[in-house]
Protein backbone atom coordinates (compact mmCIF):
# COMPACT_ATOMS: atom_id res chain seq x y z
CA UNK A 1 0.00 0.00 0.00
CA UNK A 2 1.76 3.35 -1.11
CA UNK A 3 -0.07 6.73 -0.71
CA UNK A 4 1.45 9.63 -3.34
CA UNK A 5 1.37 13.00 -1.56
CA UNK A 6 0.63 15.44 -4.80
CA UNK A 7 2.97 18.34 -4.42
CA UNK A 8 2.50 21.91 -5.61
CA UNK A 9 4.30 25.43 -5.88
CA UNK A 10 2.85 26.86 -2.34
CA UNK A 11 1.47 23.03 -1.05
CA UNK A 12 2.87 23.66 2.57
CA UNK A 13 1.42 20.62 4.85
CA UNK A 14 2.95 17.89 2.43
CA UNK A 15 5.43 16.86 4.70
CA UNK A 16 3.01 16.80 7.45
CA UNK A 17 0.86 14.34 5.55
CA UNK A 18 4.00 12.20 4.81
CA UNK A 19 5.16 12.31 8.14
CA UNK A 20 1.95 11.00 9.31
CA UNK A 21 1.59 8.27 6.82
CA UNK A 22 5.19 6.98 7.05
CA UNK A 23 6.26 7.62 10.84
CA UNK A 24 3.09 7.76 12.71
CA UNK A 25 1.14 4.89 10.70
CA UNK A 26 4.63 3.05 9.19
CA UNK A 27 2.63 2.91 5.68
CA UNK A 28 4.79 3.46 2.41
CA UNK A 29 4.60 7.31 1.29
CA UNK A 30 5.96 8.96 -2.25
CA UNK A 31 5.86 12.76 -3.01
CA UNK A 32 4.17 13.60 -6.41
CA UNK A 33 5.51 16.64 -8.20
CA UNK A 34 2.53 18.68 -9.74
CA UNK A 35 3.77 18.12 -13.04
CA UNK A 36 4.38 14.74 -12.84
CA UNK A 37 1.65 12.53 -15.27
CA UNK A 38 1.53 9.44 -14.06
CA UNK A 39 0.12 8.05 -10.36
CA UNK A 40 1.32 4.39 -11.01
CA UNK A 41 2.27 2.49 -7.95
CA UNK A 42 -0.57 4.77 -5.66
CA UNK A 43 -3.17 3.17 -4.00
CA UNK A 44 -4.18 6.74 -2.37
CA UNK A 45 -3.59 10.07 -3.72
CA UNK A 46 -3.85 12.92 -0.82
CA UNK A 47 -3.85 16.85 -2.04
CA UNK A 48 -2.37 18.47 0.95
CA UNK A 49 -3.14 21.78 2.41
CA UNK A 50 -1.25 24.95 1.57
CA UNK A 51 -1.59 27.75 -0.88
CA UNK A 52 -1.05 26.61 -3.97
CA UNK A 53 -0.19 29.14 -6.72
CA UNK A 54 -0.39 31.78 -3.83
CA UNK A 55 -4.38 31.58 -3.96
CA UNK A 56 -3.88 33.84 -7.04
CA UNK A 57 -7.23 33.79 -9.16
CA UNK A 58 -9.23 31.64 -6.80
CA UNK A 59 -7.46 28.88 -4.15
CA UNK A 60 -7.56 25.92 -5.33
CA UNK A 61 -7.87 27.19 -9.14
CA UNK A 62 -4.61 27.63 -11.12
CA UNK A 63 -3.57 23.89 -9.33
CA UNK A 64 -6.42 22.53 -10.66
CA UNK A 65 -5.21 23.08 -14.12
CA UNK A 66 -1.65 21.43 -13.51
CA UNK A 67 -0.66 18.55 -15.11
CA UNK A 68 -0.96 16.28 -12.64
CA UNK A 69 -5.09 16.80 -12.26
CA UNK A 70 -5.59 14.81 -15.16
CA UNK A 71 -3.91 12.00 -13.59
CA UNK A 72 -5.82 12.32 -10.21
CA UNK A 73 -9.47 12.61 -12.19
CA UNK A 74 -8.48 9.54 -14.10
CA UNK A 75 -7.42 8.05 -10.83
CA UNK A 76 -10.78 8.79 -9.19
CA UNK A 77 -12.29 7.58 -12.39
CA UNK A 78 -11.38 4.55 -11.76
CA UNK A 79 -11.88 3.93 -8.14
CA UNK A 80 -8.80 5.32 -6.54
CA UNK A 81 -9.00 6.36 -3.38
CA UNK A 82 -8.38 10.55 -3.38
CA UNK A 83 -7.80 12.74 -0.19
CA UNK A 84 -8.17 16.29 -0.16
CA UNK A 85 -7.55 18.60 2.58
CA UNK A 86 -8.28 21.99 2.99
CA UNK A 87 -6.47 23.48 -0.01
CA UNK A 88 -6.73 19.90 -1.55
CA UNK A 89 -10.67 20.50 -0.91
CA UNK A 90 -10.71 23.47 -2.83
CA UNK A 91 -8.41 22.16 -5.66
CA UNK A 92 -10.94 19.21 -5.90
CA UNK A 93 -13.86 20.89 -6.12
CA UNK A 94 -12.18 23.38 -9.00
CA UNK A 95 -11.21 20.20 -10.78
CA UNK A 96 -14.82 19.06 -10.42
CA UNK A 97 -14.08 16.46 -8.76
CA UNK A 98 -16.25 17.48 -5.66
CA UNK A 99 -19.37 19.87 -6.12
CA UNK A 100 -19.75 23.36 -5.03
CA UNK A 101 -16.80 25.59 -3.99
CA UNK A 102 -15.08 27.16 -0.89
CA UNK A 103 -15.53 30.76 -0.32
CA UNK A 104 -14.31 33.19 1.94
CA UNK A 105 -15.05 32.86 5.67
CA UNK A 106 -18.06 35.35 6.22
CA UNK A 107 -16.06 36.67 9.29
CA UNK A 108 -13.45 37.44 6.19
CA UNK A 109 -11.07 36.28 8.71
CA UNK A 110 -8.21 33.18 8.21
CA UNK A 111 -8.89 31.05 11.05
CA UNK A 112 -6.80 28.75 12.91
CA UNK A 113 -7.78 26.88 15.83
CA UNK A 114 -8.99 23.20 17.29
CA UNK A 115 -13.28 22.92 16.42
CA UNK A 116 -15.42 19.76 17.34
CA UNK A 117 -16.25 17.92 13.94
CA UNK A 118 -19.03 15.47 13.83
CA UNK A 119 -18.71 12.12 11.52
CA UNK A 120 -21.88 12.18 9.62
CA UNK A 121 -21.45 9.64 7.44
CA UNK A 122 -19.20 6.69 8.87
CA UNK A 123 -19.70 4.18 5.73
CA UNK A 124 -16.98 5.87 3.60
CA UNK A 125 -13.71 4.27 3.24
CA UNK A 126 -12.51 6.96 5.05
CA UNK A 127 -14.32 7.19 8.16
CA UNK A 128 -14.98 4.23 8.40
CA UNK A 129 -13.16 3.84 11.72
CA UNK A 130 -15.46 6.08 13.43
CA UNK A 131 -18.60 6.07 15.18
CA UNK A 132 -21.61 7.52 14.01
CA UNK A 133 -22.00 11.35 14.78
CA UNK A 134 -19.02 10.76 16.90
CA UNK A 135 -17.56 13.88 17.60
CA UNK A 136 -13.71 14.70 16.94
CA UNK A 137 -11.46 17.39 17.70
CA UNK A 138 -9.49 18.46 14.87
CA UNK A 139 -7.66 21.59 14.04
CA UNK A 140 -9.14 24.06 10.69
CA UNK A 141 -6.95 26.93 9.37
CA UNK A 142 -8.60 28.69 6.39
CA UNK A 143 -9.60 32.18 5.12
CA UNK A 144 -11.36 30.47 2.56
CA UNK A 145 -13.68 27.31 3.69
CA UNK A 146 -17.09 28.50 3.70
CA UNK A 147 -19.05 26.26 1.75
CA UNK A 148 -21.34 26.91 -0.93
CA UNK A 149 -23.35 25.02 -3.66
CA UNK A 150 -26.66 25.65 -5.00
CA UNK A 151 -29.93 24.65 -3.34
CA UNK A 152 -30.11 21.20 -5.45
CA UNK A 153 -26.75 19.97 -5.17
CA UNK A 154 -26.55 20.71 -1.19
CA UNK A 155 -29.96 18.79 -0.88
CA UNK A 156 -28.64 16.50 -2.69
CA UNK A 157 -25.52 15.63 -0.54
CA UNK A 158 -27.70 15.59 2.25
CA UNK A 159 -30.30 13.22 1.08
CA UNK A 160 -27.71 10.42 -0.48
CA UNK A 161 -25.37 10.84 2.76
CA UNK A 162 -22.57 12.36 1.37
CA UNK A 163 -21.83 14.80 4.01
CA UNK A 164 -18.61 13.36 5.82
CA UNK A 165 -18.06 15.83 8.47
CA UNK A 166 -20.02 18.85 10.13
CA UNK A 167 -18.98 21.78 12.61
CA UNK A 168 -20.88 21.18 15.56
CA UNK A 169 -20.83 21.72 19.33
CA UNK A 170 -18.66 19.41 21.40
CA UNK A 171 -22.17 17.89 21.98
CA UNK A 172 -22.49 17.23 17.94
CA UNK A 173 -25.10 19.08 17.59
CA UNK A 174 -24.84 21.13 14.08
CA UNK A 175 -25.91 24.78 15.46
CA UNK A 176 -24.91 28.05 14.17
CA UNK A 177 -22.90 29.23 17.19
CA UNK A 178 -20.56 25.87 16.09
CA UNK A 179 -20.52 27.11 12.57
CA UNK A 180 -16.74 28.58 12.01
CA UNK A 181 -16.70 29.43 8.69
CA UNK A 182 -20.20 30.06 7.21
CA UNK A 183 -20.31 26.55 5.43
CA UNK A 184 -23.57 26.05 4.58
CA UNK A 185 -25.38 23.34 6.57
CA UNK A 186 -21.85 23.21 8.69
CA UNK A 187 -20.64 21.16 6.24
CA UNK A 188 -17.05 20.16 7.14
CA UNK A 189 -16.27 17.94 4.63
CA UNK A 190 -17.98 15.91 1.54
CA UNK A 191 -17.53 12.64 -0.82
CA UNK A 192 -18.43 12.54 -4.53
CA UNK A 193 -21.14 10.21 -5.17
CA UNK A 194 -19.00 6.98 -5.50
CA UNK A 195 -17.75 8.20 -2.08
CA UNK A 196 -13.74 7.28 -3.40
CA UNK A 197 -12.73 10.92 -3.18
CA UNK A 198 -13.22 13.37 0.16
CA UNK A 199 -12.75 17.12 0.15
CA UNK A 200 -12.17 17.94 3.97
CA UNK A 201 -10.91 21.32 5.42
CA UNK A 202 -10.28 20.36 9.02
CA UNK A 203 -6.54 18.56 9.13
CA UNK A 204 -6.24 15.14 9.99
CA UNK A 205 -2.59 15.47 9.82
CA UNK A 206 -2.64 17.67 12.10
CA UNK A 207 -4.44 15.54 14.56
CA UNK A 208 -2.99 12.31 14.60
CA UNK A 209 -0.49 12.57 17.57
CA UNK A 210 -0.83 12.92 21.05
CA UNK A 211 1.99 15.53 20.79
CA UNK A 212 0.22 17.45 18.95
CA UNK A 213 -2.64 17.81 21.03
CA UNK A 214 -5.16 15.69 18.84
CA UNK A 215 -5.70 12.91 17.93
CA UNK A 216 -9.37 13.06 16.37
CA UNK A 217 -7.64 13.02 12.81
CA UNK A 218 -6.46 9.23 12.73
CA UNK A 219 -9.47 8.04 11.82
CA UNK A 220 -9.18 8.95 8.47
CA UNK A 221 -5.98 7.34 7.79
CA UNK A 222 -6.87 4.27 10.22
CA UNK A 223 -9.91 3.90 7.93
CA UNK A 224 -8.03 4.49 4.25
CA UNK A 225 -5.53 2.05 5.65
CA UNK A 226 -8.36 -0.32 6.63
CA UNK A 227 -10.22 0.04 3.40
CA UNK A 228 -6.85 -0.64 1.32
CA UNK A 229 -5.88 -3.83 3.34
CA UNK B 1 -6.70 42.07 -29.99
CA UNK B 2 -7.49 42.93 -26.45
CA UNK B 3 -10.47 41.31 -24.18
CA UNK B 4 -11.94 42.17 -21.13
CA UNK B 5 -13.21 39.75 -18.66
CA UNK B 6 -15.50 40.92 -15.55
CA UNK B 7 -16.18 38.27 -13.09
CA UNK B 8 -19.14 38.55 -10.52
CA UNK B 9 -20.34 36.62 -7.93
CA UNK B 10 -23.98 35.35 -8.60
CA UNK B 11 -26.65 37.33 -7.09
CA UNK B 12 -27.56 35.38 -4.03
CA UNK B 13 -24.09 34.38 -3.15
CA UNK B 14 -22.78 36.19 0.18
CA UNK B 15 -20.11 38.38 -0.57
CA UNK B 16 -18.41 39.49 2.92
CA UNK B 17 -15.87 41.38 1.70
CA UNK B 18 -18.44 43.58 -0.41
CA UNK B 19 -20.29 44.06 2.71
CA UNK B 20 -17.00 45.35 4.70
CA UNK B 21 -15.94 47.83 2.26
CA UNK B 22 -19.82 49.32 2.39
CA UNK B 23 -19.57 49.02 5.99
CA UNK B 24 -16.55 51.32 5.36
CA UNK B 25 -18.31 53.73 3.21
CA UNK B 26 -21.00 54.26 5.66
CA UNK B 27 -18.39 54.84 8.14
CA UNK B 28 -17.21 57.73 6.12
CA UNK B 29 -20.74 59.06 5.61
CA UNK B 30 -21.70 57.92 2.40
CA UNK B 31 -24.89 56.75 3.55
CA UNK B 32 -26.54 56.70 0.17
CA UNK B 33 -24.89 53.21 -0.74
CA UNK B 34 -27.70 50.60 -0.33
CA UNK B 35 -24.64 47.33 -1.82
CA UNK B 36 -21.70 46.80 -2.50
CA UNK B 37 -20.63 43.61 -4.81
CA UNK B 38 -17.03 43.04 -5.07
CA UNK B 39 -15.55 41.18 -8.61
CA UNK B 40 -12.74 40.68 -11.02
CA UNK B 41 -11.45 42.48 -13.86
CA UNK B 42 -9.08 41.37 -16.66
CA UNK B 43 -7.47 42.35 -19.70
CA UNK B 44 -6.17 39.65 -21.83
CA UNK B 45 -4.06 39.97 -25.05
CA UNK B 46 -5.28 37.90 -27.76
CA UNK B 47 -3.35 36.64 -30.60
CA UNK B 48 -6.08 35.78 -32.71
CA UNK B 49 -7.54 36.95 -36.62
CA UNK B 50 -11.17 35.86 -36.06
CA UNK B 51 -13.18 37.83 -33.32
CA UNK B 52 -16.05 35.21 -32.77
CA UNK B 53 -13.31 32.60 -32.70
CA UNK B 54 -11.88 34.28 -30.02
CA UNK B 55 -15.23 34.92 -28.35
CA UNK B 56 -15.77 31.27 -28.05
CA UNK B 57 -12.24 30.42 -26.80
CA UNK B 58 -12.18 33.06 -24.25
CA UNK B 59 -15.73 31.78 -23.14
CA UNK B 60 -14.13 28.39 -22.86
CA UNK B 61 -11.22 29.98 -20.43
CA UNK B 62 -13.99 31.79 -18.30
CA UNK B 63 -15.76 28.13 -18.33
CA UNK B 64 -12.77 26.38 -17.27
CA UNK B 65 -10.32 28.64 -15.60
CA UNK B 66 -11.06 32.44 -15.18
CA UNK B 67 -14.35 32.46 -13.70
CA UNK B 68 -15.77 29.86 -10.68
CA UNK B 69 -19.41 29.32 -12.77
CA UNK B 70 -20.71 27.56 -9.52
CA UNK B 71 -20.54 31.05 -7.71
CA UNK B 72 -19.67 33.36 -10.33
CA UNK B 73 -21.01 34.93 -13.21
CA UNK B 74 -18.67 36.67 -16.20
CA UNK B 75 -19.10 39.06 -19.10
CA UNK B 76 -16.64 39.09 -22.03
CA UNK B 77 -16.42 42.54 -23.93
CA UNK B 78 -13.52 42.49 -27.35
CA UNK B 79 -11.60 45.39 -28.60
Amino acid sequence: MKFGIVVFPGSNCDHDCYHVVKHVFNKDAGYVWHKDTSLKGYDCVILPGGFSYGDYLRTGAIASASPVMNEVVSFAKKGGLVLGICNGFQILTEAGLLPGALMRNRGLKFICAHVPVRVDNNATPFTARYGKNEVVDMPIAHADGNYFADVDTIKKLEDSGRIAFRYSTPGGTATDDANPNGALLNIAGITNERGNVLGMMPHPERASETALGSIGGRGVFESIISALS
Amino acid sequence: MKAKVYVTLKKGVLDPQGKAVMGALKTMSFDEVRDVRIGKFMELEIDGASKEKEEARIKDMCERLLANTVIENYRIEIE
